[in-house]
């Protein structure tokens, strides 16, 4: 489906598309991946990250990635301000919080809605430019969203100290009778969001996101967005408006970005403005190459494994590593260790840095090319065993 | 009367250039109409003007009975206007079903609709429609293959089932021969001859001699700007204007 996988193949073979997506097939899909996310407190222990923060971030940084897959990896319109949708989400999140009190339905309403709001009002703008000219217009947009957090909007959104939610706040619809005043951690209907609760209501919303995405991918609503990336001067000279249906796409994954920032703020209530920085702007858009821009399953993987490393690496410090090498000899294990103390820690993205640059060189497809390239080995070497069985048989018959 | 177009009293001039001056076309429905003329001529600024991407000066072009100035190209290609380009312009990286899929829902749904829920694979009336449509123009045995891959002709091919899917009244051909071999060539006449046969009205912008004269029923030249001939194709062969402006005084 993307350029990159397309070029190493059409040199062998005629290039013929994908394996063709069927109903039951995505309903495969569909039924293994709800299976895989429910059973994650399970699988995730053995690779050490079998507990709830991590795998919340997981679901969340998911969602977030799903959504702007629907923009950049269909219409190819790559984004670099959908962390404005992300810190809105999440302030717009806290505030229902704050207003109408703890239960997580409206805040992740309002949170989703306003995601859309403000992706509507900023493609509107940003969508007149293509290519560069509307990555940088999106950075700008949200740079400024930052900005005016951080400054003028401090009565909203309270500056630096970020957004919380206070036992004196009004939350009309909580339960504050007889002294009691509700506890501050969002509930679906008085089920507190803490620990698998609070992952298990994220892994739904994930799942659920991702049912969406599919169906979005095989609709004509998808296909027109393919078109937009393929060719728009052929799109327009077949009597087809471009500019809403990339509108439609942007606001579609604003509401995703959106939906995940609440996410955040259910899990944990509180927002701040960095969550609106380029730099979380700049991780969606790794996760997303990395996992397999246009691939339904790709910016999961992406996310899962960004966020996993990022986990693992920026645990590790120099005493840890010194420890690993103690079995070498001090001359040898201490320029090492001072050598691979720059990749773990702090300096975990310098290690982050190096596995984008492999991938996009040697897997331009991010893994979902890999592993396509793994399954057709294999299925190659599987015909290769019955072809020769076949040939040793016929001479005996 | 459906598929007439109608170009009154065209002037367009970029700076000091006059690019088009008084130009003044009547093609009648369901006819194969050449506009042929030397480099520099006008021929692809008179396009531009057709299809929306210029606005002309002075002067109107109707399309029946509406005019297409003003209108943006999707708007033009609504009303029943199809283009070929010069370059096939073709959805790429998407397979050749996809690529006649897309304008059978142009087709359906107007210029914009989102419908995102239903799948396209099981759409039995668009998919139908489309393989019908590949196999009009020969390449139904390739609808799965990603349309980059196709020879020029082939591409060329697509591009017109493609504008076939919309059933125009109007098709608009930008030397749709162009850097083709000369099989490809005669192929592509061979099935714009077939494609003309069902009664649309065609206009082809043509340099290469053998394809207007086997194509074209009425042929307008133009030089420097301006419509100086206009008959049918041996007519305008003979014709001592035509041979001083285009072939430079040459014989044919």
């Amino acid at each position: 489906m993307s350029t990159a996988t397309a070029a190493p193949v059409s040199k062998a073979i005629p290039q013929v598309g994908e394996p063709k997506a069927t109903s039951k097939g995505d309903l495969m899909t569909l039924a293994i991946f709800i299976a895989v996310v429910l059973t994650a407190p399970i699988w995730a222990i053995p690779i050490g990250a079998g507990y709830p923060d991590l795998l919340q971030k997981f679901a969340i940084f998911g969602v977030f990635a799903i959504g702007f897959n629907i923009l950049f990896g269909l219409t190819g319109y790559l984004s670099f301000g959908h962390a404005a949708f992300l810190g809105g989400g999440s302030y717009i999140a806290v505030w229902s919080f704050k207003l109408l009190g703890m239960n997580i339905l409206p805040a992740v309403l309002f949170g989703t809605l306003f995601g859309g709001l403000f992706a509507l009002a900023i493609g509107f703008v940003a969508l007149r430019r293509s290519g560069i000219y509307f990555s940088i217009l999106t950075l700008a947009f949200a740079q400024m969203s930052y900005n005016l957090a951080y400054s003028v909007l401090t009565p909203v959104t309270n500056g630096e100290t970020g957004l919380r939610v206070l036992r004196d706040d009004p939350r009309i619809f909580d339960d504050k009778s007889g002294g009691y005043d509700g506890t501050l951690i969002g509930n679906l209907f008085g089920l507190e969001m803490t620990g698998y609760t609070a992952f298990y209501f994220c892994a739904s919303v994930l799942i659920i996101a991702f049912y969406i995405s599919q169906r979005i991918f095989r609709s004509p609503f998808g296909l027109m967005l393919r078109a937009i990336k393929n060719n728009q001067t052929r799109m327009k000279f077949t009597g087809l408006n471009t500019r809403p249906y990339a509108l439609t796409a942007f606001v579609i994954s604003g509401m995703y970005a959106g939906l995940a920032g609440s996410l955040m703020a259910v899990t944990d209530p509180l927002a701040g403005a960095e969550r609106m920085q380029w730099t979380a702007s700049g991780e969606v858009v790794l996760m997303t190459i990395l996992g397999g821009t246009g691939t339904l399953l790709g910016p999961i993987l992406g996310a899962v494994s960004i966020k996993y490393f990022e986990n693992i690496f920026s645990a590790y410090n120099k005493s840890q590593l010194l420890d690993t090498f103690s079995f070498l000899p001090d001359s040898i294990a201490e320029p090492l260790v001072s050598v691979l103390g720059l990749f773990v820690g702090e300096g975990w993205h310098l290690t982050l840095g190096v596995l984008f640059m492999l991938i996009v060189i040697y897997l331009p497809g991010g893994l979902m090319e890999g592993a396509r390239r793994v399954s057709a080995m294999l299925r190659k070497r599987k015909a290769e065993k019955t072809d020769a069985s076949s040939g040793q048989t016929t001479p005996a018959e | 009367m459906s598929g007439t177009l109608k170009v009154t009293d065209v002037n367009k001039s970029f700076g000091g250039l006059k690019a088009l001056s008084e130009v003044n076309l009547n093609i009648e429905s369901g006819t194969v109409h050449a506009i042929i003329g030397p480099n520099g001529a006008g021929k692809s600024t008179l396009l531009n003007v057709l299809i929306g991407k210029l606005e002309p000066d002075t002067g109107t072009v109707m399309f029946n009975d509406i005019s297409l100035l003003g209108m943006t190209p999707h708007e033009i290609n609504q009303v029943g206007v199809s283009r070929v380009f010069q370059t096939p312009e073709i959805f790429g990286e998407m397979t050749l079903l996809e690529n006649v899929t897309i304008p059978c829902y142009a087709k359906r749904d107007g210029s914009f609709k989102i419908n995102p829920w239903p799948r396209v694979d099981e759409d039995e009336d668009v998919q139908s429609k489309a393989m019908a449509l590949l196999e009009d123009v020969g390449l139904a045995d390739k609808k799965d293959v990603i349309a980059n891959s196709l020879s020029r002709g082939d591409k060329r091919r697509l591009e017109l089932a493609m504008c076939l899917v919309q059933e125009p009244e109007l098709l608009l051909l930008d030397e749709p021969t162009a850097g083709m071999s000369r099989a490809d060539t005669n192929n592509t006449i061979e099935l714009l001859k077939k494609i003309s046969a069902r009664g649309l009205t065609m206009v082809v912008i043509e340099h290469d001699m053998h394809v207007v004269f086997s194509l074209a029923e009425k042929s307008t030249v133009l030089a420097q700007g301006t419509p100086i001939v206009e008959g049918k194709p041996d007519e305008i062969k003979g014709d001592p204007k035509v041979q001083e402006a285009y072939l430079g005084g040459a014989h044919l």
